[in-house]
């Protein structure tokens, strides 16, 4: 009982001279509402411990360098802590809890999405404009080919009859195409990867 | 009679870290000792 009566503002002075079991008093008399909360937004028995210990390990490091400065207002300070922590876990982990399915099967981990994010896009983008690019250095007869064929999705036949030559001498014009990127690439050493 | 759709409010919880972890605070607290020298801060962990 008498432990109840010292206030958090001495026994965070005590235990900035060195007396850890103050530590131990104050860790007792918070712990419930500290791992409450934290789970209250994490919904994780193992990351609330996680992130528990490590609040309680950055206090322990600032009242030892001595830079704490909010005497009187431990447990809001502790709470400040522990909140900036939980945001970190969600941005790290990339993800927030917006659905509670209770537990046992979650729809959400057999779909998956398979759009591109920001970054996958604007490569994607650089990728495609290089190529494009690329097709313009072509001679014209064999860009003509390959913008049929590969933007227009037309046939070798279809081809063919545009363009008034024979479907080998189309297939041949899209075989050169295709090798003459390829030099281009090698030789300015052009990376095109997603 | 009218439904209610809102949610029930969350019961409060009311959970403890457990032993294991207050006891790793405790003793990483006395294992991390700072050594200030001049304007600098130093800190070490001694198991």
């Amino acid at each position: 009982m008498r432990k109840e009566l010292i206030s958090d503002a001495t026994l965070v002075s005590s235990y900035i001279k060195g007396d850890e079991s103050s530590l131990e008093i104050l860790i007792k008399r918070h712990k419930q509402r500290i791992y409450s909360f934290i789970y209250s937004k994490v919904y994780d028995r193992d990351v609330a411990e996680d992130i528990f210990q490590d609040a309680f390990i950055k206090v322990i490091k600032t009242l030892k360098k001595g830079t704490y400065n909010e005497e009187g207002k431990f447990l809001p300070w502790v709470m400040r802590i522990s909140h900036n922590l939980i945001i970190d876990y969600f941005r790290k982990s990339n993800r927030m809890p917006k659905f509670d399915n209770g537990g046992e099967f979650s729809i959400f981990s057999v779909l998956s999405d398979n759009s591109l994010n920001a970054e996958k896009a604007l490569i994607k983008d650089q990728v495609e404009t290089d190529v494009r690019r690329l097709i313009d250095e072509l001679p014209e007869d064999q860009k003509e080919v390959i913008l049929m064929r590969m933007y227009n999705d037309m046939s070798f036949k279809e081809i063919s009859e545009r363009t008034g030559v024979s479907i080998n001498t189309a297939l041949g014009r899209m075989r050169y195409a295709l090798i003459n990127m390829r030099k281009i690439i090698d030789k300015h050493n052009i990376i095109l990867t997603n | 009679m009218a439904k209610l759709y809102s949610k029930q409010p969350k019961k409060n919880i009311n959970l403890n870290p457990k032993d294991e972890t207050i006891s790793f605070i405790l003793n990483y607290s006395k294992a991390l000792s700072v050594i200030n020298y001049k304007e600098m801060k130093f800190e070490a962990l001694q198991n």
